[in-house]
């Protein structure tokens, strides 16, 4: 029998797509059958009071949680985000809710036997319901008790060689695309860089220092599969410099329609036998291919390696060989000041062990920078746009580079510098005078 | 229930303490397909929707089940996951980016039995535990934020809201009829920390009312200078306010016709709650895309300026996701995101096609970027 009477939340119980409702349930009613004997720590009916405080926000139309609260772990300023209940009386289950971030692996690979051992601990300790994964990649462990939080941790870093991840004005967890792992196009190891720098800025991850929130996003290749130039204060995109590999038998295998093109994405209609001047060449942004003699051609100096070509022909084209990455500055959702996407700020790096000079010239002198300027709450974009681009390359020492703008400035109001006009700014008004009266 | 101590003594909090160590490594939890042909793989495909292989140079194969998975999940669902995992997979999975699950098996003789055992499960009222699909021109999961579930900013909920989309939209996650991809999200405020913003279809949770102030305890509850200074308008000002019993308060005034109802003020300071249930509801936004495929990532636009919150199955909401889908389907090119068919057609025709009203709502006036959204052509369509 529940324990709260939720007739809202039993109509998504119904359709196709998973019901988080009946997985609630689910978890609410093991825990109070508790076939185990596990001792809970927090509250037997915790799932049983979320249920109900969410089936009152769906009465309400409003949410009943209030804001979180300084609680965390000691010596960290980060991975715990407190959360109470506005109705305690009547949830007393979910009265204190605190979610704690867990750092997840890099790539998001698992193995059974280390969910089993978090399951078995968030069981224990906190409500059993988890997030796989928050938005920005971490392992969110759902709604636990003040003092249990402490008790995690040790148990999370003792038992399970484990950390938390990142929250308020830190580092947050660093993610990444599947990368290398399982993908033909990803020009670096997404996962390795990932967890190095993950690792190596443990401090900024737990001890905020910044003005808001920072995060690096890794995508292998300009598909961008974890939409880090949408969303990463740094986003790292794959590319490659040289010439795309092509296999001229699998591009007529293409042509001949042996092969289904975009490793068969549009299954599900018959879009017609495959056209390649009409799928490929005519879609090409730069228009840098051609057939010739049924032959594709690749002017490669002119292609932006948009990834269309190889997307659709996976098994003919592949990535060039000369691989790295290109740096986007600045992405973020429109709190405060409007969205802004990553903008390239490196246009190639090779991504290697150690990763110092991604580390050296490019990390740490930005932050250098967003530490010294940036003011409370201002992301790295708006520190950008406040204070120009130009100030981002003069704190870097990067070179300027077409590439880094769509367009040249539209307006001359350049802000001259004194040491770059020829004899300096101070002058004589008197000389000038004796040739231009007054 | 019986405290048990993890061994953790709070009179000497630093004793053993383990810190700064991060996640787990990424290679303890490859499979062995996975270690030997990582960086070789060569070609993939698509076999059906939800299931892919890939092929390494070396001559593996590896098989991919792709399902989808709530966010929100039980460890008694994790643990079903890891029973599904160990019984085919020797006890490895991945999860992605959109909150699907994924089951790597090495041979295709492995992926059938699979596929039917994750099709076969039900939850008890009714809906797949693991419904298959997700790949190529198809919807893939939502990916979305906390809501009413456990956060203090929403303006709408979010698991419920995708709950019902996702249902609506479930016959796109399972074939791969779209001209491309079609990525939908939800962020249940405009803080956004699901970066909604550029996708192809976007919920948003969206307040309209400006904050109510809770004279009495804003000075104990908040800095008022740091609730002044989050307000991206300024529209917020100090003011002196007299209680009911004459006693002269500390206390913040808002210029209300400058509020943007973006609640950054009330994430500063929590006696200035916005939250209600007529006022806050959803906005729908359209056409953005992260990749840089063809065109470059775009931001998506509004295209419906709002919704109402309709509890439990936001019925207005996926009918006009559905209608937009819809559309774009019958309109698109092959490999055509939603961003690309508006702006191939022009945004006049994307209103009439999805039979959307244009409103004033949806002419930006946030500052400078606002400009370079109206029409400086006089190139437009009748």
């Amino acid at each position: 029998m529940a324990k709260h009477k939720t007739p809202l939340l039993d109509q998504l119980e119904s359709g196709p797509w998973p019901s988080f409702v009946s997985d609630l349930k689910q978890e609410a009613e093991s825990r109070s059958k508790n076939e185990k004997g596990i001792e809970f720590q927090i509250p037997v009916d915790v799932c049983e009071d979320l249920l109900g405080v969410l089936e009152l926000s769906f009465k309400h139309g409003r949410t009943h949680w209030k804001h979180g609260g300084i609680v965390g772990v000691f010596g960290y300023g980060g991975g715990v985000i407190g959360r109470y209940c506005d109705q305690p009386e009547m949830f007393p289950g979910v009265a204190h809710f605190h979610t704690m971030r867990v750092s997840q692996p890099a790539g998001k690979f698992y193995t059974t036997k280390y969910l089993r051992d978090i399951c078995d601990l968030w069981e224990m300790r906190g409500s059993g319901i988890t997030n796989m994964h928050g938005s920005t990649g971490d392992i969110i462990f759902l709604g636990t008790t003040t003092p249990q939080l402490e008790e995690i941790f040790w148990e999370l870093g003792h038992n399970l060689n484990q950390d938390l991840g990142g929250s308020g004005s830190n580092l947050r967890t660093p993610s990444d695309c599947v990368g290398q792992a399982r993908c033909e196009w990803a020009c670096y190891d997404t996962q390795a860089i990932c967890h190095d720098l993950t690792v190596e800025y443990q401090d900024e991850l737990h001890r905020p220092a910044f003005p808001y929130k920072f995060k690096f996003k890794f995508d292998g290749c300009p598909n961008c599969c974890v939409a880090s130039i949408a969303r990463a204060d740094l986003s790292f995109i794959g590319t490659w410099r040289d010439d795309i590999g092509i296999d001229q038998e699998a591009v007529a295998a293409y042509v001949g329609g042996e092969l289904p093109p975009n490793g068969g994405s549009h299954a599900g209609r018959d879009w017609g036998p495959f056209d390649i001047q009409k799928e490929v060449i005519d879609l090409c942004p730069t228009k840098c291919m051609w057939l010739e003699d049924k032959k594709l051609m690749i002017d490669n100096r002119e292609c932006t390696r948009c990834m269309h070509c190889i997307n659709v022909m996976p098994r003919a084209l592949r990535i060039g060989n000369d691989r790295g990455c290109s740096i986007f500055a600045g992405a973020k959702a429109p709190i405060l000041d409007g969205a802004q996407m990553g903008s390239l700020i490196v246009p190639f790096i090779k991504v290697e062990e150690p990763y110092d000079e991604i580390k050296e010239t490019v990390i740490e002198p930005i932050w250098d920078w967003w530490m010294e300027e940036g003011k409370n709450r201002e992301r790295l974009g708006e520190l950008m746009k406040r204070q120009g681009f130009q100030k981002l390359l003069e704190v870097t020492g990067f070179k300027p580079d077409p590439r880094m703008v769509q367009e040249p400035r539209h307006n001359p109001y350049i802000f001259w510098k004194e040491d770059e006009v020829e004899g300096g700014f101070q002058r004589d008004v008197n000389e000038f005078r004796k040739y231009h009266q007054r | 229930m019986a405290f048990v101590s993890s061994g953790y003594n709070p009179q000497k909090p630093m004793e053993n303490r383990i810190t700064d160590i991060g996640p787990r490594h990424f290679e303890e939890f490859y499979p062995p397909v996975v270690k030997k042909n990582k960086g070789k793989w060569l070609y993939h495909e698509i076999l059906e929707p939800g299931v892919l292989v890939h092929v390494s140079e070396t001559g593996d194969e590896l098989y991919t089940v792709r399902v989808g998975g709530c966010r929100l999940m039980s460890v008694t669902h994790i643990r079903e996951i890891c029973e599904i995992a160990d019984k085919y997979c020797d006890g490895h999975l991945r999860f992605t980016t959109r909150n699907n699950i994924e089951f790597l098996v090495a041979s295709k003789d492995k992926v059938e039995p699979l596929k039917k055992d994750l099709a076969s499960r039900k939850f008890a009222g009714g809906s797949f535990k693991f419904p298959i699909g997700g790949t190529g021109a198809g919807v893939t999961n939502i990916i979305h934020t906390q809501g009413w579930i456990h956060c203090h900013t929403p303006a709408t909920d979010a698991s419920g809201p995708v709950k019902a989309t996702m249902d609506v939209l479930f016959d796109d996650f399972q074939d791969m009829r779209l001209p491309a991809q079609l990525r939908v999200s939800l962020a249940c405020c405009l803080n956004m920390c699901g970066a909604v913003h550029c996708s192809d279809i976007a919920i948003l949770g969206y307040h309209r009312k400006p904050p109510m102030l809770d004279h009495e305890y804003l000075d104990k509850m908040c800095e008022i200078p740091l609730a002044i200074a989050a307000c991206p308008t300024a529209a917020i000002k100090p003011a002196k306010v007299e209680l009911a019993d004459g006693t002269k308060i500390n206390s913040v005034a808002v210029n209300e016709p400058r509020c943007m109802f973006c609640g950054n003020c009330y994430t500063m300071c929590p006696a200035m709650p916005l939250a209600d249930d007529v006022g806050d509801g959803i906005v729908i936004m359209v056409g953005g895309k992260v990749s840089n495929r063809i065109s470059a990532p775009k931001f998506s636009k509004v295209v419906v300026a709002f919704l109402p919150n309709e509890m439990p199955r936001w019925p207005s909401t996926t009918a006009c996701i559905k209608k937009i889908v819809e559309a774009y389907s019958a309109g698109a090119n092959k490999y055509e995101r939603v961003g690309e068919w508006a702006e191939r057609i022009g945004w006049e025709r994307f209103f009439e096609k999805c039979e959307l009203e244009f409103t004033h709502h949806l002419i930006d006036d946030f500052r400078d970027p606002a400009y370079y959204t109206w029409r400086q052509t006089s190139q437009f369509k009748f």
